[in-house]
Order: C-alpha cells, then sequence, then structure tokens
C-alpha cells in the first residue's frame, strides 16, 4: 500500500505538471473561414442531435471537397459537444470564439438564450434556425440574432390555423380542447404566450402537460392525464428521448393518432418509428425537405460519406432531421457567399457574417442553382425580420416514412408579429440597458 | 528539507494561533495569492478566465459550503444544487428590485436567504441522521428545483423561465452581464472568494468550528459537554447554505449570465459532493483541489487530442473524458480514500524528511 501510495502521489505530480503545459492552442489557418458546430452526440438528446450533427457537418464537408470551400476558401469545420447542458454549450463558445469563429448553431434554446446577450459584444451572430427566442425575430432588437425560416410562434399558429381547417374554420375551435405537451425547459415553453393568445382570441380551451427533462422517458402520468381530459387535439414540443416516449405513450392510451401533431422538431423517423404500427396518422410540421431526391444530397453522398469522411449512416440520410442539419448549413453557407460578395473579402469575420445573413435571399432559382429545387420554402431575411415567418407544411407518418399532406400554410402573421414587437420590447426592458441596435442595414 | 518547521519558535500564544504557524505555509500562501491576483490577470486569454478559473472558484466555493455541513459537521447533504439556485434566484430578484445596489453586495445578500431556506431543511437533522438526512436533503433539491420551474415571478415571468443577468457596474466598471469583461469578473469572483476561506477558515478553528467538529465526531458526547445539537446542527445548515448561496448567485452574475433551472439540479449537488469527498472531507484547501480535479481536468482532456495532433471526433472527446475521469476517481478513492488533502499532507512529509526518509 505504501507503494501504491507513493505512486499515487507522484502521478498526481506528473498530472498536474503534464496538465499545465497543455494550453488550448487557437489553430486558425489564415486563409480558411472557421464554422463551429456546437453538437451533441451524448447524452438524453443525443437520439435527435446525432442527425442534425451530421447533417450540418456533411453538407459543408461537401462543399470542401466539390467546390473547394466557398468563393475559393475552404471552410475550417470543428464540433464542440455540448450534450444539449448550457454550461458546456458556453464553455464551447468560449474556447472556440477567439478562433474568428464567423457564426454560431447552438441547438439548444437554453445555450441559444446565454449566447444572446454576448452576440452584440463578441460580434458574432447567432443562427438559430427554427428554435430559441421567437422574440428575435425582430432585427431591430436584435440584429445579431437570426432565427429564419421560422419562429416557434409562427409554428404554433400554423398548427392551430391547421386543427382550424380540419374543423371547418377557425370560428369552430370555439369550446374545443387542444392538449399542448412540452418539454419543460426553454424550447417548449417558448410558444405557451402565442398559444394562450389564440386560445382567447378563438375560444378553444388550452391543456397544458410539462414533462420534465429528466423524467421525458417516463410520461404515464401525463398520457393519465390526456386520458381523462380527453382533448380534441394534442400539440408536442418535444426533443430527443421525449418524442419516442409520447408517441409509444399516446399509441397506448389509444389516442388518435390523425388528432396528434407535432412541431418540426418532433418530425423524426425514429420517433414515429418507435410508435409501431398504430403510430399511422401522426403529424409533425416541417420546413425541409424529406428524402434524398436531391442533387445536393447525392452529392454529399458521393464525396462524403460513400468517400468515408462521415460518421453517417447512409440509411439515415434523407431523413427529417438529417436533412434540416442540412438546410441549417446551406444558410450558413448562403450567408457566407452573401457577406462575400457585399464586403468583397474572401476570408470573413463575425460582423461580416452577420451582413451576410441579414442579406440572405434564398429564392427558388438559388435553391435550384444549389440542387436543392422544392427542398425548403424560399426565404429571405430583411433588416426588420430576422425570421420571416415562412410557410411551413405538414407531414404525416405512413408507418414506414413521412408524406407530405398539406401545401405551404402560411403563418398567422398579424398575430404573431405585433405579439414578437412586445416581447423583443419586453426582453430590451428586462434587460436594461439593452444596446441599441447600431449596425447599418446592408439592403 | 523543504518543508521544515524545526528551529521556527513561537514566542507568544498569538503566534501559535495563527492562521499560518509555519513559514513555508504563509510564504505558500501568498505565492498562492500572488499569482491568483497578479500572475493569471497579466497572462491568462479569455477562455482560461471564463472556462476555467471564474467556474473553478465558484465551484470551490460551494465545495466549501458543503464541507462546513458534511465535512466539518457531518450532515450528509444531497441538497446543495438548491441551496445555490435559491441564492441565484435570490441575487436575480434583488438586482430587479434594487437596481442601483452594488451587485456584488446583493450577490452576498442573497445568500442570507439561502441560509433561511437551509435553515428550515436542516431542521429534521436533529433526528434524522446519516443516509437518512441525506434523503431529506434529496427532498430539499427536488422541491425548490419545483419552485424554481413553477412559480414565475421568481424568473419575472420570462417566456423562457429563464433567469437573465442584467448589466451592473460597479465603480464603474461592468462586472456582470454580457459586456463584462472576464478580468472584472474574474477579479469579483475571486476577491468573494478569498474573502469567505479566510472568513471560514476563522471560523472554524474557533469555537463555533470546534462544536460542529463535536457533533460531527460524537453527537451524544458532544451534547454531555455542554453543545447544544439543535443550534449548532441548524448553525452548520445555515453557514453551508449561506456560502452555496453566495456561490450559486455568483455562478449566474459573474459565469453563466443565464440560468435555467436545470442549472441547479441534482447533478449539480453530487458534482460538488464528490468535489468534497475526493479533496478530502473536513478540509478547505481539499474543497479547491476537488474542484480543480472534477472542472478544470474534463476540460483539459478535452483539448489533448486537438493539441497532439490527433484527429478525434467531439463525442468520442466526451466518451474518453468521461471513462477517464470517472476510472481517476476509482483509482483515487481506492489509494487515498481521504481525498486529495490527506495526499498533499502526506507529501508535506515527505518533503519534510526527504532526502532520508525513515
Amino acid at each position: 500500500m505504501k507503494h501504491f501510495k507513493n505512486f499515487a502521489l507522484g502521478s498526481a505530480v506528473a498530472l498536474g505538471v503534464a496538465l499545465g503545459g497543455v494550453v488550448p492552442q487557437a489553430a486558425q489557418a489564415e486563409d480558411a473561414n472557421y464554422v463551429p458546430l456546437l453538437t451533441y452526440r451524448t447524452g438524453p438528446y443525443a437520439g435527435s442531435g446525432i442527425h442534425i450533427a451530421n447533417g450540418m457537418a456533411d453538407y459543408l464537408a461537401m462543399l470542401n471537397e466539390r467546390d473547394g470551400g466557398i468563393g475559393g476558401v475552404k471552410l475550417t469545420i470543428e464540433e464542440c459537444e455540448t450534450g444539449y447542458d448550457a454550461q458546456k454549450g458556453v464553455e464551447c463558445y468560449e474556447a472556440t470564439k477567439g478562433k474568428n469563429a464567423l457564426v454560431y448553431n447552438p441547438y439548444s434554446t437554453g445555450i441559444t438564450l446565454q449566447l444572446i446577450p454576448k452576440a452584440s459584444v463578441d460580434k458574432i451572430p447567432v443562427l438559430s434556425m427554427g428554435y430559441g427566442l421567437s422574440a428575435a425575430a425582430v432585427g431591430g432588437t436584435f440584429p445579431w440574432v437570426f432565427n429564419v425560416p421560422d419562429t416557434y410562434w409562427d409554428g404554433a399558429s400554423v398548427v392551430i390555423k391547421y386543427i382550424g381547417e380540419q374543423e371547418g374554420g377557425l370560428e369552430n375551435l370555439k369550446g374545443k380542447k387542444i392538449g399542448y405537451i412540452f418539454l419543460d425547459a426553454g424550447y417548449g415553453r417558448e410558444p405557451i404566450p402565442l398559444l394562450e393568445q389564440l386560445a382567447s382570441k378563438y375560444g378553444f380551451e388550452l391543456l397544458q402537460y410539462p414533462v420534465p427533462g429528466k423524467e421525458m422517458q417516463n410520461q404515464s402520468s401525463q398520457w393519465l392525464n390526456v386520458r381523462r381530459d380527453r382533448p380534441d387535439y394534442m400539440v408536442m414540443w418535444g426533443w430527443g428521448a421525449m418524442n419516442p416516449t409520447a408517441i409509444k405513450e399516446a399509441v397506448k392510451i389509444r389516442y388518435p393518432m390523425d388528432k396528434f401533431i407535432g412541431v418540426w422538431w418532433s418530425a423524426g423517423e425514429d420517433d414515429a418509428a418507435a410508435g409501431g404500427a398504430q403510430a399511422k396518422g401522426y403529424k409533425a410540421l416541417n420546413f425541409s425537405g424529406v428524402g434524398m431526391d436531391f442533387q445536393a444530397l447525392q452529392d454529399i453522398k458521393k464525396y462524403v460519406v460513400d468517400a468515408g469522411k462521415s460518421p453517417t449512416d447512409p440509411e439515415s440520410m434523407g431523413g427529417t432531421l438529417y436533412n434540416r442539419g442540412v438546410l441549417n448549413s446551406v444558410i450558413i453557407a448562403e450567408g457566407i457567399r452573401a457577406a462575400q460578395e457585399k464586403t468583397g473579402k474572401k476570408v470573413l469575420t463575425g460582423e461580416d457574417m452577420r451582413m451576410g445573413l441579414e442579406s440572405l435571399n434564398l429564392d427558388e432559382a438559388r435553391l435550384a442553382e444549389l440542387g436543392l429545387g422544392g427542398f425548403a420554402h424560399p426565404m429571405k431575411v430583411t433588416c426588420e425580420d430576422h425570421a420571416g415567418s415562412h410557410p411551413v407544411f405538414i407531414q404525416e407518418w405512413d408507418g414506414e416514412k413521412f408524406v407530405k399532406v398539406t401545401d405551404w400554410i402560411e403563418p398567422m402573421k398579424d398575430v404573431v408579429r405585433p405579439l414578437l414587437e412586445e416581447a423583443a420590447k419586453d426582453y430590451a426592458e428586462k434587460n436594461a440597458p439593452w444596446p441599441a441596435r447600431t449596425e447599418a442595414c446592408p439592403n | 528539507m523543504f518543508y521544515r518547521e524545526a528551529g521556527q519558535f513561537k514566542t507568544s500564544y498569538k503566534a501559535d494561533q495563527a492562521l499560518f504557524p509555519i513559514l513555508q505555509d504563509k510564504v505558500g500562501m501568498a505565492v498562492i495569492l500572488a499569482v491568483a491576483f497578479v500572475l493569471i490577470p497579466l497572462t491568462a486569454n479569455d477562455f482560461f478566465l471564463t472556462s476555467i478559473m471564474i467556474p473553478f472558484l465558484v465551484f470551490s466555493l460551494a465545495a466549501i459550503g458543503l464541507n462546513v455541513l458534511t465535512g466539518y459537521c457531518g450532515q450528509l447533504s444531497l441538497g446543495t444544487g438548491a441551496f445555490m439556485g435559491v441564492g441565484a434566484y435570490a441575487a436575480y430578484k434583488l438586482t430587479t428590485i434594487f437596481p442601483d445596489v452594488n451587485v456584488v453586495f446583493l450577490v452576498l445578500a442573497s445568500g442570507i436567504f439561502s441560509a433561511l431556506v437551509g435553515a428550515i431543511f436542516g431542521l429534521p437533522s436533529l433526528r434524522i441522521k446519516g443516509l437518512y438526512l441525506a434523503v431529506t436533503t434529496l427532498a430539499a433539491q427536488f422541491f425548490l428545483e419545483w419552485c424554481f420551474i413553477r412559480i414565475p415571478w421568481l424568473y419575472n415571468y420570462n417566456a423562457s423561465g429563464a433567469i437573465e443577468v442584467p448589466t451592473r457596474e460597479m465603480f464603474g466598471v461592468i462586472v456582470s452581464g454580457a459586456e463584462a469583461t472576464p478580468i472584472a469578473r474574474y477579479f469579483v469572483v475571486l476577491s468573494v472568494v478569498v474573502f469567505i476561506a479566510f472568513l471560514v477558515a476563522n471560523v472554524l478553528r474557533g469555537r463555533i468550528g470546534r462544536s460542529w467538529m463535536m457533533i460531527r465526531d460524537m453527537d451524544i458526547a458532544a451534547e454531555l459537554m455542554g453543545i447544544r445539537p439543535l443550534q449548532t446542527k441548524l448553525m452548520a445548515f445555515a453557514v453551508s447554505s449561506y456560502i452555496c448561496g453566495v456561490a450559486g448567485a455568483m455562478m449566474v452574475f459573474f459565469w453563466l449570465n443565464a440560468a435555467e433551472p436545470s442549472s441547479y439540479s441534482i447533478n449539480l449537488s453530487f458534482q460538488i459532493l464528490f468535489m468534497v469527498i475526493l479533496g478530502g472531507l473536513g478540509s478547505l484547501g481539499g474543497a479547491f483541489m476537488g474542484a480543480a480535479f472534477i472542472w478544470i481536468l474534463p476540460v483539459f482532456l478535452k483539448f489533448i487530442p486537438g493539441t497532439i495532433g490527433l484527429e478525434v471526433g467531439a463525442e468520442t472527446v466526451q466518451h474518453l473524458t468521461f471513462m477517464i475521469v470517472g476510472a481517476l476517481i476509482i483509482f483515487f478513492l481506492i489509494v487515498e480514500p481521504h481525498g486529495f488533502a490527506r495526499l498533499w499532507q502526506i507529501a508535506k512529509q515527505k518533503l519534510r524528511v526527504w532526502p532520508f526518509p525513515y
């Protein structure tokens, strides 16, 4: 034991000395654009996070392989594992921001909320594609945050609109009960103000079923309540292991699946497949294409996945979440391209990237040029509107895959926009002194 | 040889009872403080300050807080995370109600709320001991976490349910919020930690600390000698929760800038408990060493593959870090169950007799 102790002592000293020598080096190539990706391939949200991470990394890697980067400048891609944990996310941010990071994609509403105040100080934009703080769509208050193509409030308004259509008009919602099951975190709580507003406007009753993050794999109590309350429709804001569990529980209590609608983050194939054959009819919002019938995706397969340069399982390509990750990277890449055009520089900074994202205009012709015709609705960012409230569609699980069942549905802009502006004002007041926008509008 | 106290005579009671009676300790402490106050701010980059030093100091303070309760008074607690949360939410409410009051003062005051809550949840400790007490403090953890989620008044009815720290100045320097420089935040955190650590070190060797240790070592004997168990235990709970509350408030004000209820979950309680156990129960130095091991080591491990030029995926590094840290925890607990503080003592003994060990 004595020798053992000596050994322990020695190793502790050696470890301390060794650690002193290792200081994170800023490995930064001068002629490359550095894009850090905050991802999570571990932890309870990995089931969703892996597909997103693969999609994001693969598209950017494909641009490097096929075109030699963007505008002749390679992209340096670095993943940092956050585990969907806000503290680790901030640590990743601090560790990578010094390497001239262009943009951050936190992939967690919790991390996004922490990065929003930092973005304007460090002059690095935050791109929270279809998540994060809804109020960030107000570009006048949040010049550094982008949540194109839609905020959660847009999504929630589309769900209500769709339910209204099913009932033969929004006025028929009066007296109906709509259940809302959500991950009890910043993410799931985000749409509640809008849903409450719509509930009072159209006279339906909103029943809330919060699912705490650490108990998301045990939702029997929530679904027992659902069975008791018998809501006419169920709306879900779930992520990670919460989605398949909820669908399984819904099947178990024989909830009519065609009246169960998830947000675009509850639209994974694995999520729906967990419910087995009875999950048929489950619906989810979506704004990115499903399937592999796109030239860009074929290129990813050819240049990256089949070449063995990615951990992606070829089977998972073309899935909802994988394609969502690809769309995220398309927005990054187009932002970089727009910034290069605007500034005439090849190697960019975060400030250039902000301008690029603010002048993003992904029209149909451009999408077709990218090999992604029909992959997403054309989207445009303006200085006032960083989300754009773009139309989304609803897809249905047919037992094997998701099928698009509606056309593009426009969100209720007239309801959402005033609320967004009010929320932005409220945020600025609560976080006073909130910096006023000084960045010029590039458009 | 290197650590010999021979020849250092104490000629007065004052010298004998000094906090650091030996010259080497005095010099060592002075060097550590010089490094912390001068060398690190001069040389460190932003990442080192914000992601390593500030969290390390915050966790050290929390570990000191839990050490007061578990290490010195012998009451096992799993509610540390929640008590830290009480401090954070109290400081947040205080700064929204009194925006003009100095934020450091508010952070120190927020500990009082945490102390009150801690004392209330410490009440069962008179009747319940050991692991059973751990279960009742677990109740505190779950109840308080529930409050953080379900009482919207605590987070000013924010739609996100998170508390976001506003920008606050102190003597014309911004110390909290996103615009605060890491250096300013580091100095505030360091000053508070050093201040509280010295305060606690002195409390511990006085009457109060000794009565805690008596309760820890044998509560019946302590009672027979005139220590009142209820007051003593409750005081330990209050002091411990006060320190944890201040640490929690600093965690959100000077490190994270925003916090969700999940930041103060049971995981945080366990993390702090591991720091205390690994560092050494009943040792202030151990609290710092434990915090360094649990917080700093994984951060460094993350960067090792990149530094030596290995191409490893981010998630593999994460898995490896988990495994290495886990294995090291088991290793150190097997070779030295009394923690790093004990290892340090052995090292001192070896330095004392080197090069002629007997």
